[in-house]
């Protein structure tokens, strides 16, 4: 589908380069890296937005490298979401359409399947200075859709989103990627979110891309300590979330059930913050719902604090302070307490 | 009262006190030359031809100005708010120049390019444009003078334009010109519209300029300094009180029409 060779890129303090990337047709392709790292810059080669030093762009075995943006039908939606502020709703999302010189009941017909799609039927006559983040981002979507691209590209689409609508919007951008199967690159620097769309994940640093695979392939097996960083700071499990007869949920995974807060059911991943899990030698009474034992079978000394990886199994990562370390005489094979609360793990 | 309020207190009538000269020196000497106006000789003045077809060429040549302006410096201004160019300091110190330039040194500048004796003006001479004592010379030197005011204005303008809404643009299958047309000019309109406002009204109050390129026809601030000249004060402050409170008259519309524009 899309295939960038080589690429080559040119930024004002640093550049892009040797970037191979090959997205197959109607994948959900997620590329991750830190802020800074040249993401939007890449999407904006991909739709012919940022000029190419070297290096080649082939869309459905077409060479693209040189075509003019209005010539290659791949869209983008930004994270401010750049809505055109002097039109309706309405008129920004039928702008390519209008382009391309579409009668006008061609040009309804698509404004009312976007918005019966979006759920944004109620918003078409206001201007966008008057719509909150989620609308906003669903009209950009629209916008972007409108125009039926081969590529949709997705330059961090949830960060400006606050966190009860991310959720939300995060489905969404999954459901309509899964009914239309539109080709997309979705850039993020937030890992939990790569995960959950991803069907491949590309990381971006320094650079140049560190690792693609599927997403266990990237928190289970990171090929560099680039990688393993973005994976390392969470506890990061695939399962299922189900009820409980008492009405509760619980996330099963590898032998072990964990209490969770989260109105989602049915296949998820689960994470827990290593800085959220506390060590004891004893069971701890507490409000605490999760209490586990288990063999303290790494320690990654940095300094001040240490990364404890615990066996259950499966491995849980525990951040603890030195002073901490010291008075409870924590050492490699002891057998330990972990506990943490069920609010304290994101479904996601 | 505490001390910090005194302070800042005393500041804030010194600055008022200061303020107020400084508005006074602009509105007495306007305020009083209309008030102390005769009505029934301004009336007279407005049924004179000759002040009548003044202040006419006036308004005209310099809508003339701004129109050419509008035409050759709207393009500038988005290159000089959206690209990169070495020199563009130094092309944007250049517009600016002619605000500080004595005027009737612009006007002898003009007449060298525009006269009959340089290429230029032999060209445009060719296909029945001349400039020396005609229509088409108040238009220059208006142009020349008050041009800076429309660019300076478009450029800020087109620089609040998101880049990225541009870049949108092209990907939903607009060509540049397009996104120009539909993006760009639009967002930057109120911007190029205050400062086409701007422009027409420093053209008609333009006069340096002018009586060197062309005395005749006479454009009112033209009349008003040849009947203060050959018949003193009293018979040039009629037109002179005429041109103000059309120029007043226009601008406060003008201002009105935008902002009200803005507010919506």
């Amino acid at each position: 589908m899309i295939q960038i060779k080589n690429l080559r890129v040119e930024l004002e303090d640093f550049l892009l380069q040797g970037i191979n990337l090959h997205v197959a047709e109607e994948e959900y392709f997620v590329v991750l890296g830190p802020t800074g790292a040249g993401k939007t810059v890449l999407l904006e080669s991909i739709a012919g937005l940022y000029p190419v030093k070297s290096g080649e762009i082939w869309l459905r075995g077409r060479e693209v490298t040189q075509l003019e943006p209005e010539r290659r039908n791949i869209s983008i939606v930004y994270q401010d979401h750049a809505l055109f502020p002097h039109l309706t709703v309405k008129e920004n999302i039928v702008f390519g359409l209008r382009l391309r010189k579409q009668i006008g009941q061609e040009i309804d017909k698509s404004l009312n399947w976007l918005a019966e799609l979006l759920g944004i039927a109620h918003l078409l006559d206001r201007k966008p200075d008057t719509l909150s983040g989620g609308e906003r981002q669903k009209v950009a979507l629209a916008r972007a859709l409108s125009i039926k691209p081969q590529v949709l590209l997705l330059d961090e689409p949830l960060s400006a989103l606050d966190p009860e609508t991310r959720e939300g919007v995060q489905q969404e951008l999954r459901q309509v990627h899964d009914r239309l199967k539109i080709t997309t690159i979705h850039v993020t620097h937030d890992f939990e979110e790569a995960i959950a769309l991803a069907d491949h994940i590309a990381v971006l640093g320094e650079g140049c891309v560190k690792q693609v695979g599927t997403p266990e392939q990237i928190f289970r097996q990171p090929n560099s300590e680039f990688v393993a960083r973005f994976a390392m700071a969470r506890n990061i499990f695939t399962g299922e979330v189900a009820d409980r007869d008492d009405g509760s949920a619980i996330f099963r995974t590898d032998g072990i059930e964990l209490a969770v807060a989260s109105e989602l059911r049915g296949k998820w991943h689960a994470s827990v913050r290593p800085e959220d899990i506390l060590i004891s030698h004893q069971p701890l009474h507490s409000s605490a719902r999760n209490s586990f034992c288990g063999i303290i079978n790494h320690v990654m000394d940095k300094g001040s604090t240490l990364y404890l990886t615990v066996n259950l199994p499966p491995d849980f990562t525990c951040l603890v302070t030195r002073r901490s370390f010291e008075e409870m005489g924590l050492a490699k094979n002891q057998r330990v307490y972990i506990t943490f609360k069920a609010s304290a793990i994101h479904i996601f | 009262m505490s001390k910090k309020w005194f302070t800042t207190n005393k500041m804030t009538l010194t600055f008022i006190l200061l303020g107020l000269i400084i508005f006074l020196f602009i509105i007495v000497p306007l305020v009083k030359m209309v008030v102390t106006s005769d009505p029934q000789i301004l009336l007279e003045t407005l049924l004179d031809p000759e002040v009548r077809g003044a202040i006419w060429l006036t308004l005209y040549a310099a809508l003339l100005a701004t129109i050419v302006g509008f035409t050759l410096g709207i393009p500038l201004a988005y290159l000089l708010a959206h690209t990169d160019f070495t020199g563009k300091k130094l092309v944007e110190g250049l517009i600016d120049v002619p605000i500080v330039v004595p005027h009737t040194a612009a006007g002898i500048a003009l007449l060298f390019v525009f006269g009959r004796n340089f290429f230029v003006g032999k060209v445009f001479h060719f296909i029945g444009i001349d400039f020396v004592d005609a229509t088409a010379g108040i238009v220059i030197a208006m142009l020349f003078v008050s041009i800076p005011f429309l660019i300076d204005s478009a450029k800020e303008g087109f620089k609040k334009v998101d880049v990225r809404l541009e870049k949108v643009s092209r990907t939903l299958g607009a060509s540049p010109w397009q996104t120009f047309f539909r993006i760009s000019f639009p967002l930057a309109w109120r911007s190029i519209l205050a400062g086409s406002i701007m422009m027409w009204a420093r053209g008609i109050s333009e006069f340096g300029a002018v009586i060197i390129l062309a005395y005749h026809p006479m454009i009112a601030p033209t009349l008003i300094f040849e009947r203060f000249e050959t018949y003193g004060l009293d018979y040039s402050r009629p037109v002179a009180v005429l041109l103000i409170i059309l120029c007043l008259a226009v601008f406060i519309g003008l201002r009105t029409i935008v902002y009200r524009g803005e507010k919506a």
